[in-house]
C-alpha cells in the first residue's frame, strides 16, 4: 500500500494537496472539472481588474467559456463570427492600440489554421494578444479527429516571443490565464473540454515559466503537462509497490521552458518520462529532450500520441486506446528505469 | 477600474548588433539629403505641391532601390500619389517629432512589399533622416525588406508582409478606437489588388462592416498587375468595387494617380457614417517612368544603375 502522506506533504508544501487519506490509488481529487471553466472564470476576474481587457468571440463562446465574459462585460466583447485567422489579426490590432485582447476557439484552429497569423502578426509583432486553444487533445471525445488538437505545442513553441502554457487542472488554468493576462507579450493557453481531476488548491503557487515538483523521487522523473500530470501522480504512487521512487514535475509553462528543473531532475534521478496529450513529435517530450541532449544526456521515454490522428469515442476509451493512461506512464517509467540501469 | 498599460512602441528587439548600416556619404551629398527640409502636412497644400512631393517620393524610391540592389519598384512608384495625398494633404494626423503620439491616426501597409513608398514618405515627412533610405534592405537596417515593427522605425505601426494580414490588424485598430477607447483616431490601410485574393481580406471586410467602422478607410492600389501577370489573368478580381459594395462598404473609385481625385476621395470617406470606406484607386504600376509604366514585370525588381539614372531624369 502506498504511503499517501508523501503526496500530501509535497502538495501541502506547495500549498496544494488534495485530501489524500486512504490507500493508493485512492487519493481522489476533490472534484472533476474541465479546465475550460478555469479559463472562462479567469477572464471575468481580469475583466473586473482591468478595463482594457477585451474578448473576441469566435462563435463557440459557450464551448470555450468566453460566454462568461460576454455576459458580464458585453461592451468589451466583440463577436468575430467564424473567422479564426482574422479574429487573431483583429486581436493584434486591438493589442497594438493598447488593449489586452483574448481570443479563444478550438485549439485545432487556433494553432493549425492560424499558424501564419501567430507567426507574423502576433509573434513577430510582439503583440500583446492572448490566444486560448480549447478542446485540446483526444479527450474531446466524440467530435473526432478534426477537432482533437494534437499539434499546438509543436506549432506554438517554435515561434519566437511566444509564451505557451498547458495547465494541469481547472484551478491552475484559472491562475495561468490571469498570469498571462498580466504578462506582456503574445501568449497561448491550452485547455480541454472534458472533466478531469481537479487537485491543486487555491494556495498552490503558479509562476509563469516555473515548473513545480508535485512529488519528490530518486529513481526516475515524469515531466508532464495538462491532465497527464494527474495520470503521472497516479502512476508514481502505484509504482511505490514495485519499489520505484518516482518524481513528478508539472511543466505547465512549456515556453519558456524551465531548464533548471529538467536538468535537476535528470541529474538527480537519471531517467525521464514525458507525458502529454499531444503528438510526441516536437511536443513537451521534444522540448525536454532538446534541453537534455545539450546539457545532460539522459534516457527518455515518451508518452503521447504516436504520429496518428484521433477519432470518435468516449474520452476514457480514447485515452486508453492511444496510450495516455497512468498505466502507460507506469510502463514508460519501468522501461526508462531499466535503460538507466544498463 | 484600472488600466494595465505597457510600452508598445517603439519595439527594438530586431537589431542584430549595435552597428547600423552607414549610408553612402557621396550619395547623401549628391541627392542633397544633408540639407533636406521635411515637407509639411497640411490641408492647405496645393495639388501642385503634393504632385511635387509625390515626385520626390518617387525619386527617393528609385534611389533607395538602386542602392539596395533588390526590392519592389512597380507598386511603390505607382502608389506614390496616394501617399502624398494621405500624408501631406492634411488627411492623416501625425507628428513626426513625436512619432508615437498616442492620438496619431494609424496607417497599416497591408501590402508589406510596397514598403519603399512608405519609407520614402515617412522620410519626406521627417519621421527619420533621409540618408537612412539608402540603407534599405541592408544588414541591421531599420528599413527591412518588409516592414518589421521590431526595428522601431518611427511610423511603422505593424510588421506586415504576409499578404492579407495587415487589413485585419487595421480593422482591429479601428475597432479599438471606435468601440473600446471611443476616441477620434482614424485608421487607414493600403492593400495591393493581387493581395485581395487572400481570404483574410474578406473576413476583415465582414468584420469592419459588421462593427460599422466608419473610422476605417482602406485603399486598394488597383494597378491590375501582380508578379505573374495581369490580375485578371492570374485570378479575376473585377468588379472589385461591387465586391466591397456587397460587403456594405462605402466605395469610391478614383484615379489613384490624380492628387485632386484622391483628396476628394479621402474627404468623402471622412464624411461617411456607419460604414467603412474602400477607395479603389486606379493606378499604373511604375507610374511616371516610361519604361516601367503599366508593366507587371516591374513588380519585384529594382532598376539597374543605368535605368535608375534614366528614371531620375524623367522624374525631374
Amino acid at each position: 500500500m502506498a504511503d499517501t502522506s508523501v503526496l500530501k506533504d509535497n502538495l501541502t508544501n506547495l500549498a496544494a494537496g488534495p485530501k489524500t487519506n486512504g490507500p493508493m490509488p485512492r487519493f481522489e481529487a476533490h472534484t472533476k472539472k474541465a479546465t475550460r471553466f478555469g479559463f472562462g472564470e479567469a477572464l471575468v476576474v481580469l475583466g473586473e481588474r482591468y478595463e482594457n481587457v477585451v474578448v473576441l468571440g469566435g462563435d463557440i463562446t459557450g464551448s470555450v467559456m468566453t460566454s462568461y465574459f460576454k455576459d458580464k462585460f458585453p461592451d468589451r466583447f466583440f463577436s468575430m463570427g467564424i473567422t479564426e485567422a482574422t479574429a487573431t489579426l483583429v486581436a493584434a490590432g486591438l493589442a497594438l492600440s493598447g488593449n489586452i485582447p483574448f481570443f479563444a476557439t478550438y485549439g485545432a484552429f487556433a494553432s493549425c489554421r492560424n499558424t501564419d497569423m501567430l507567426r507574423i502578426s502576433l509573434a513577430y509583432n510582439d503583440a500583446n494578444v492572448k490566444i486560448g486553444g480549447g478542446h485540446a487533445g483526444i479527450s474531446v471525445g466524440e467530435d473526432g479527429a478534426t477537432h482533437q488538437a494534437l499539434e499546438e505545442i509543436a506549432i506554438v513553441r517554435v515561434l519566437p516571443n511566444m509564451t505557451l502554457v498547458v495547465p494541469c487542472d481547472y484551478l491552475e488554468t484559472k491562475k495561468a490565464t490571469i498570469a498571462i493576462g498580466e504578462h506582456y507579450g503574445p501568449c497561448y493557453i491550452r485547455f480541454g473540454r472534458s472533466d478531469v481531476p481537479s487537485f491543486t488548491l487555491e494556495e498552490t503557487p503558479f509562476v509563469l515559466g516555473k515548473a513545480q515538483t508535485f512529488r519528490q523521487g530518486r529513481d526516475a522523473t515524469v515531466i508532464a503537462c495538462g491532465p497527464m500530470v494527474w495520470e503521472a501522480l497516479v502512476a508514481a504512487y502505484e509504482l511505490e509497490n514495485e519499489g520505484l521512487d518516482v518524481r513528478v514535475i508539472n511543466m505547465s509553462t512549456i515556453k519558456p521552458i524551465d531548464r533548471e528543473a529538467i536538468l535537476k531532475a535528470a541529474r538527480e534521478t537519471g531517467a525521464i518520462v514525458t507525458a502529454e496529450e499531444h503528438q510526441i513529435t516536437a511536443g513537451l517530450g521534444g522540448a525536454v529532450s532538446e534541453v537534455l541532449a545539450q546539457e545532460c544526456p539522459t534516457p527518455v521515454e515518451f508518452v503521447g500520441v504516436k504520429d496518428t490522428f484521433g477519432g470518435s469515442g468516449k474520452p476514457d476509451e480514447l485515452m486508453k486506446f492511444f496510450g495516455l493512461t497512468s498505466g502507460d506512464i507506469k510502463n514508460a517509467i519501468r522501461t526508462v528505469h531499466s535503460r538507466k540501469a544498463q | 477600474m484600472a488600466r494595465l498599460t505597457h510600452t508598445i512602441y517603439p519595439l527594438t528587439t530586431g537589431f542584430h548588433g549595435a552597428t547600423r548600416p552607414t549610408p553612402n556619404p557621396e550619395l547623401i551629398a549628391k541627392y542633397g539629403y544633408d540639407s533636406f527640409v521635411p515637407f509639411e502636412n497640411s490641408p492647405d497644400n496645393s495639388d501642385e505641391k503634393l504632385q511635387a512631393i509625390a515626385k520626390e517620393i518617387r525619386r527617393d524610391i528609385v534611389r533607395a532601390l538602386v542602392e539596395a540592389k533588390s526590392g519592389h519598384s512597380g507598386g511603390p512608384l505607382g502608389s506614390a500619389d496616394i501617399f502624398a495625398a494621405l500624408y501631406f494633404g492634411g488627411v492623416m494626423r501625425y507628428d513626426p517629432k513625436n512619432p508615437w503620439w498616442p492620438d496619431r491616426d494609424r496607417f497599416i501597409l497591408s501590402a508589406g512589399h510596397m514598403c519603399p513608398v512608405l519609407y520614402s514618405t515617412l522620410a519626406n515627412a521627417g519621421f527619420f533622416p533621409k540618408p537612412e533610405l539608402l540603407t534599405l534592405r541592408k544588414f541591421n537596417s531599420r528599413l527591412q525588406g518588409h516592414p518589421g515593427r521590431d526595428m522601431g522605425l518611427p511610423g511603422i505601426e505593424s510588421s506586415t508582409g504576409s499578404l492579407g494580414q495587415g487589413l485585419g490588424i487595421a480593422v482591429g485598430m479601428a475597432l479599438a478606437d471606435k468601440r473600446v477607447d471611443k476616441n477620434s483616431r482614424r485608421v487607414f490601410a493600403l492593400t495591393g489588388d493581387g493581395e485581395l485574393a487572400e481570404g483574410e481580406i474578406w473576413e476583415a471586410a465582414l468584420i469592419a462592416a459588421h462593427w460599422e467602422l466608419d473610422n476605417f478607410t482602406m485603399v486598394v492600389d488597383r494597378n491590375f498587375c501582380q508578379i505573374d501577370g495581369r490580375t485578371e489573368d492570374v485570378l479575376k478580381l473585377n468588379p472589385v468595387g461591387d465586391k466591397f459594395r456587397a460587403f456594405n462598404f462605402h466605395v469610391i473609385e478614383c484615379n489613384g494617380n490624380n492628387i485632386s481625385e484622391l483628396r476628394a476621395a479621402f474627404k468623402e470617406a471622412r464624411s461617411i457614417k456607419g460604414r467603412p470606406t474602400c477607395i479603389v484607386a486606379k493606378t499604373f504600376m511604375g507610374h511616371g517612368i516610361s519604361f516601367m509604366q503599366d508593366d507587371y514585370r516591374w513588380h519585384g525588381k529594382p532598376p539597374t544603375p543605368e535605368q535608375a539614372e534614366q528614371a531620375l531624369v524623367e522624374l525631374v
